[in-house]
């Protein structure tokens, strides 16, 4: 092979090289996607599902959050919230549950009155993990001292979604809240319950991975 | 030319160099050591809002005192070789040869080991002493600490001092006063002038409680009551933070903690106890470390026999209003 040649093969190959370093740099700014949550009036809202299992993509077996945009089911954990608002929680929990490691987050935490709504009845402070649903999963940004356990479908349940988006029609539980945000920043959330089964602790897969059982509130002004 | 001249352009005796490199290097480090000790001292990490983290600051203080003569030497000699034995860029490269063969010298090696093992074994005798003199330090202990206040015992229901349970977890840490019913909290708080007993575990890997301004450190291991004792003097707020890696949110595993007055810590431990009632009965019973079960809660491996089925606690009510 010519000199030229060999030159001109040596720059292909570094410029193909570089392409994919940028283009994997972008895919990852933007992964997972961020979704914004609806203006309801002076507030916002955001409706959530926690499945099992996701059921496609790289990691189909791993537990997930899903985020309904205008009526599509969008898999990420990135929801940008308007500052200093009032924001309405609605999470549809379809995952069986089991005990908490620490049953401290038992309790609801910084929500708007210290409260959930479990099912549309009446808010409650406390949900009891030593029973037979236990906590499928919780909805906890530490940093704003948010913590919103979030009971499992009943063990025995037969009607279990296996691969998401699950609609209504399966069996699950519907759990409210609303929380006022703080100032613009970028806070971190997660689940507490030590749902990546097979992983040492419980803590890993789904709970190690962001898209999946951990995100960002990014809060704007 | 006269006499003088000739005298001045005479090149130096290898002890001249050294007389030069000497004088500078006392006078930088004379210098180097007063502003190190002096002026940068006092502001030295951790700082002063606990009895440990003074003794840490005097400590930091000695040791950048002490290592000042060793780092102005090296710079200085590395300064003068540069300026002094430097090839000129006009010397000819054929006349560029290599420099006198190294030889031992017995009197200065024996001064340098004689000097360096000094140093080390008075700092070693200097931090066990403040070790000992200010129980451990601040730092992690391990669940049978040797140097311990008056009043510590390892009963926490039992011992004198405020015992703080610090409980790490992927990725928050949580607090529990068994000395006020065993409630959990998220938010640590603890009385100034009062020493404390911290009781610091994990739920499931290694974190490493670090409460910065207090100059408190200790790992948090799994199965392990890792005690460390601290007396805050400063009320105000406490950086905490988890110092050992510990997975994706490691840098996120940060709380804000109080110093508070004696008078007003028994106000809010009192209301605190109140607040967090309903919850207790969830809780396992206070233990010194809390083992997982295989389906994900935590129980207390003092019990006999150990349970098979659900921790201790209420199956029901389901919920609390």
């Amino acid at each position: 092979m010519s000199r030229p040649m060999r030159a001109t093969a040596v720059g292909v190959v570094f410029a193909v090289f570089v392409a994919g370093v940028v283009m994997l740099f972008l895919y990852f700014l933007h992964y997972p996607p961020t979704v914004a949550a609806a203006a309801t009036g002076a507030d916002e809202e955001i409706h959530l599902q926690a499945v099992p299992a996701l059921g496609y993509g790289p990691h189909p077996t791993y537990v997930s959050y899903l985020a309904d945009i205008n009526g599509k089911w969008v898999h990420t954990t990135m929801f940008k919230l308007k500052a200093n608002t009032l924001v309405h929680f609605t999470i549809d929990q379809y995952d069986t549950g089991s005990l908490l490691r620490n049953s401290f987050m038992d309790q609801v935490e910084g929500t708007v009155d210290g409260t959930e709504v479990l099912n549309g009845g009446a808010p409650v402070r406390i949900i009891n993990d030593n029973t037979d649903n236990g906590i499928g999963h919780t909805f906890a940004v530490p940093s704003l001292g948010i913590s919103v356990p979030m009971p499992g479908i009943a063990s025995a349940a037969t009607n279990v979604c296996s691969i998401a988006p699950c609609d209504s029609s399966f069996d699950h539980n519907t759990i409210t809240f609303t929380i006022k945000t703080p100032a613009a920043g970028l806070y971190p959330w997660q689940c507490f319950v030590p749902c990546g089964l097979g992983w040492p602790t419980g803590n890993g897969g789904g709970m190690s991975t962001l898209g999946y059982m951990n995100g960002f509130l990014k809060v704007v002004a | 030319m006269t006499a003088a001249s000739t005298a001045s352009a005479a090149p130096r005796t290898d002890r001249q160099h050294m007389m030069r490199i000497a004088v500078i290097w006392v006078v930088l480090s004379v210098i180097g050591m007063v502003l190190v000790y002096f002026v940068w001292g006092p502001h030295m990490p951790p700082g002063k809002d606990s009895d440990q983290a003074r003794v840490q600051q005097d400590g930091n203080r000695l040791l950048g005192t002490i290592a000042v003569p060793v780092f102005v030497f090296v710079w200085v000699y590395l300064g003068y070789v540069l300026t002094n034995w430097r090839v000129k860029s006009s010397t000819p490269v054929d006349e560029v040869g290599d420099g006198p063969p190294l030889k031992g010298h017995a009197g200065f090696q024996a001064i340098w080991l004689g000097v360096t093992t000094a140093t080390v074994l008075a700092l070693f005798v200097f931090g066990t002493v403040d070790l000992a003199h200010n129980d451990g330090a601040g730092t992690g202990s391990g669940p049978s600490p040797i140097w311990t206040p008056t009043g510590y015992d390892a009963n926490a229901a039992q011992s004198k001092l405020l015992v703080v349970q610090v409980i790490g977890q992927q990725w928050r840490w949580t607090f529990r006063y068994p000395q006020y019913g065993g409630f959990e909290s998220d938010v640590m708080v603890v009385p100034a002038g009062q020493e404390v007993q911290y009781s610091v575990t994990s739920l499931d890997v290694i974190h490493s409680f670090w409460a910065v301004n207090l100059g408190i450190k200790a790992d948090a291991n799994p199965g392990v009551n890792n005690v460390a004792f601290g007396t805050a003097d400063k009320i105000g707020s406490v950086n905490i933070r988890c110092d050992e890696l510990c997975g994706l949110y490691h840098g996120s595993m940060t709380t804000t903690g109080k110093v508070v007055s004696p008078a007003d810590f028994k106000t809010w431990a009192t209301k605190a106890s109140s607040t967090y009632q309903q919850l207790i009965p969830f809780l396992p019973p206070y233990a010194d470390i809390y083992l997982p079960q295989s389906d994900g809660g935590y129980y207390d491996p003092g019990q006999d026999p150990l349970p098979s089925g659900p921790p201790p606690g209420p199956a029901s009510p389901s919920v609390i209003p």
